[in-house]
């Protein structure tokens, strides 16, 4: 499963130093990440380390305060819609859709991007906008054929199932022709099985050259899909490697699990955990 | 809820008792389609002419509508051949809201003559007999049990017939119209009447099921149907007879069109512009001055083209500037700049008099005198006679204004079908996802903005040349007489946003009402708080709802989920907890 050979290319990604910091709270503290061309890239930590703000970073939703993050070697302007047109798509943790467009029309929004036809060649209709039209509407229904959701163009996003709304931003992502993937924990609330599905899916994604670079807290999903992973802990990235380092890496254990504690707990301890846990409360929100 | 039957409508026997009360309830509409034949009072003071054995005559011609219609619905629930598609939803809702319909329009046709007239002695026999005629059918439909059903698929029909019908549709709502512009104006009664009896039907009409199979019709022939509202826009100015009526047919094509403009960018890009009603003025003012009149401040005169271009520029220019800075807030904050602009329009106006300001538009005294329209050498103030037809000033400009508002029409749909009208939708339904998807959000809004600015600014110079004076003061937030921000932002919400057609029964509404009940002038406002408050409660889509729309504020209804179609009948509100 993770034995795929990583070309050694240039990166899709590299983000050097990225740093967000929110009034005194430092939410991502100077991470450096790179994606390689079909790559698989898993990103986890504990809740609150801070993994979805970096995803903004990245995305340009948030400027970071410090560090810079760079596409195929140009530096990403921090602009959503500039960086999805540079060729970075996202899906979102809590499902985005268009809930009151259908399928199909989800999709065809994910193709704004690689589309150029303005008001007025809506308004007139020459055979310029018909063939444009009728190329997305292709290209969008070979997407939902991708993902399986081909039948059901024409439902309402917000009447699919939930595990098929999943697949509907992954569809509408992919709509744009990202170079770079980013999904934000697209197994969240799933069972067993849609999750293998999912899996499936990503490894789809993955050979059509689309490097992936996805959060999860499933660790069966991300060591059986991703070719490298980086633990984020309190805004640091503590460790990056394959899925065996990773696993092993006792500072990780420790983050996901906690030290074992030699003696009987003194108020002094039981008062740090409680700032502890206050501080990654905070973190989270 | 009954359960759906496969087999066809109504099969299997109803209980007797049943098939008892509909054909008393025939019975009662057979007796109120009788009572209407009869006078109902003996003075001729009371508006139409009440007094008349042998036919009807004023109020008593919608009673006679609804007592018939009432007959041949209970006579369809008997399962008479032939009358059966009259129901494809079940016949009782239908039943209930006709019955009350004949009532409600009876007796506050009888109540009217006693109050107005000084009490219940002037009333004939004939009114008794109707006060009691319409009562019975409400009892017995009542007391019928509710037969709703999903409509079942329509009969296969030769295409020459479903053609008959949308032409037999057109031309009775071209009636029903006329109807309601050609009640007298000096008396609320008939126009009140007509109201009751209007809202009543077409619930009915609803609730059986008709309205669904017309769409369904008017979808498979959309090109024919398109061709057949034309047309029956086209012949309006030829059915009335009095001039004042197709002025009223102008100003709403007018109010309509420019609600339409707002329907662009409220309906589907989502943004609250409460300051619309400024970009009309843009246009109206822009027209005004470079219209040749005296009064005006620069003395050019440019042709109407001319002049239709330098408005629609002026208002896109306005737009922009406006909506540059702004349109970077969202929600409320959008809202309360655009109010905000929308008055220093306004007031600005009032303030380039020459003593404030520079003298630009003659302060509160506005741009008087505006002459006529000319085309080529058409004049709009004249009569032409085409063919045996006659074309006074009115049906001139209510004709270059349908032309207008087709073209607006055309717009609006060819925009909302594409890239752009998606990104707006998506823009209103999650911006930080479309942004995410690659939509240069602001670029998008301000299209929106812009575009509606330009279609107010369009309609504003035809609108400064149909009322020859632009004060200032006609372009307030709020005020009572039409146009103002609040009565086009009403048009669009009451009519369903996001919708043609929606805006422009709206504003046909809007304006007609007010326009015909003179008692309500000073509380028209009231009438359009409660107006609007009662339409969020019970039908918070629109009179007519974009699909869209109405799966939003209603969880069931939806083509996915058949079975729970039934449910959308029982009017449960869900409304949408992230709304």
């Amino acid at each position: 499963m993770t034995t795929t050979t990583v070309a050694q290319a240039a990166p899709v990604l590299t983000a050097t130093g990225v740093t967000m910091r929110f009034g005194g709270l430092t939410a991502v503290r100077s991470v450096d990440l790179d994606v390689h061309p079909g790559e698989i890239v898993g990103l986890i930590g504990p809740n609150g380390a801070g993994k979805t703000t970096f995803f903004n970073c990245l995305t340009g939703l948030y400027v970071p305060t410090e560090g810079r993050v760079a596409y195929r070697g140009t530096v990403l302007p921090p602009k959503p819609h500039l960086v999805t047109q540079a060729g970075i798509a996202r899906t979102f943790q809590n499902i985005r859709l268009f809930a009151n467009m259908t399928v199909l029309e989800n999709v065809l929004v994910g193709r704004h991007t690689r589309t150029k036809e303005g008001l007025w060649s809506a308004l007139l209709r020459g055979p310029g906008f018909k063939r444009a039209e009728a190329a997305s509407k292709a290209r969008a229904m070979e997407l939902l054929e991708f993902t399986g959701l081909a039948a059901k163009a024409d439902h309402l996003s917000r009447n699919l199932p939930y595990g098929e709304q999943r697949k509907l931003e992954i569809a509408r992502a992919l709509a744009s022709d990202p170079g770079l993937l980013l999904l934000d924990e697209p197994t969240a609330g799933m069972n067993p099985q849609e999750t293998r599905a999912t899996e499936e899916l990503v490894f789809a994604i993955r050979d059509t050259g689309t490097a992936v670079l996805v959060i999860e807290h499933d660790m069966r999903f991300i060591f059986n899909l991703c070719d490298r992973v980086a633990v984020l802990v309190q805004g640091e990235k503590l460790v990056e490697g394959s899925s065996d380092v990773v696993q092993s890496d006792e500072r990780v254990i420790a983050a996901y699990l906690g030290t074992p504690f030699e003696g009987e707990p003194g108020a002094e301890e039981a008062a740090a955990v409680e700032a502890a846990e206050a501080r990654t409360e905070e973190d989270g929100q | 809820m009954t359960t759906h039957i496969s087999k066809a409508p109504g099969a299997g026997t109803p209980a007797p008792r049943t098939t008892l009360l509909r054909a008393i309830t025939a019975a009662g509409g057979l007796a109120t389609v009788a009572s209407t034949f009869l006078a109902w009072t003996w003075t001729s003071d009371f508006p139409g002419d009440l007094t008349v054995y042998g036919y009807p005559g004023g109020l008593q011609v919608l009673t006679l509508a609804l007592g018939l219609a009432t007959l041949l619905f209970a006579v369809a629930a008997l399962d008479v051949r032939g009358l059966r598609w009259l129901t494809p939803a079940g016949s009782t809702a239908a039943l209930r809201l006709l019955a009350l319909g004949a009532f409600a329009t009876t007796w506050f046709t009888l109540l009217a003559i006693a109050v107005d007239q000084g009490g219940l002695v002037n009333l004939e026999p004939g009114g008794w007999v109707a006060a009691v005629a319409t009562a019975v059918p409400v009892a017995t439909a009542f007391l019928l049990t509710d037969d709703t059903r999903p409509v079942c698929r329509p009969r296969q029909l030769p295409s020459w017939a479903d053609i008959l019908i949308i032409a037999a549709v057109f031309a009775l709502g071209l009636y029903v119209v006329n109807y309601g512009i050609q009640t007298d104006e000096d008396n609320p009664e008939p126009f009140i009447g007509y109201l009751i009896a209007l809202c009543f039907a077409a619930a009915a009409f609803l609730k059986a099921g008709l309205i669904t199979r017309l769409s369904g019709l008017t979808s498979t022939y959309r090109s024919l149907t398109l061709v057949a509202a034309l047309v029956t826009a086209l012949v309006f100015p030829f059915t009335q007879d009095k001039a004042s009526y197709t002025e009223l047919g102008v100003n709403i094509a007018i109010f309509a069109t420019v609600a339409l403009g707002l329907n662009i960018v409220v309906g589907l890009a989502g943004l609250l512009d409460l300051g619309y009603v400024a970009f009309l003025g843009v246009g109206a003012y822009t027209a005004a001055l470079v219209s040749g009149t005296a009064a005006s401040t620069i003395h050019v005169t440019f042709p109407f083209w001319a002049a239709m271009l330098a408005g629609a520029l002026a208002s896109l220019v306005f737009g922009v500037l406006i909506g540059a800075p702004t349109l970077r807030l969202r929600g409320d904050y959008l809202a309360i700049v655009t109010l905000g602009f929308g008055e220093i329009f306004r007031i600005a106006v009032s303030n380039l008099d020459g003593t404030s300001g520079p003298s630009v538009t003659n302060g509160p005294n506005g741009v008087p005198n505006i002459p006529p329209l000319e085309i080529f050498g058409f004049n709009f103030d004249d009569e032409h006679s085409f063919a045996g037809f006659t074309l006074d000033s009115n049906s001139n400009y209510y004709l270059l204004m349908l032309l207008v508002t087709v073209i607006v029409v055309l717009i609006f749909s060819r925009a909302g079908n594409s890239r752009i009208g998606r990104a707006w939708v998506a823009i209103r339904e999650d911006e930080t996802a479309a942004t995410a998807m690659g939509i240069n959000g602001f670029r998008v809004k301000l299209i929106a903005f812009a575009l509606g600015a330009t279609l107010a600014g369009v309609a504003g110079t035809i609108w400064a040349h149909v009322q020859t004076t632009v004060v200032p003061e006609q372009y307030v937030f709020a005020g009572p007489v039409p146009p103002n921000s609040t009565f086009l932002l009403a048009a669009v919400i009451l009519g369903g946003m996001g919708t043609i057609g929606g805006p422009l029964l709206g504003a046909a509404l809007l304006f007609l009402i007010p326009e015909k009940l003179e008692f309500l002038q000073d509380y028209q406002l009231l009438a359009f708080g409660i107006a609007l408050i009662l339409l969020m409660r019970f039908r918070p889509e629109g009179i007519i709802p974009n699909r869209r729309q109405q799966l939003e504020y209603h969880e069931t209804g939806q083509l996915d989920v058949p079975d729970q179609a039934a449910l959308s009948g029982s009017a449960v509100g869900v409304t949408k907890a992230e709304a």
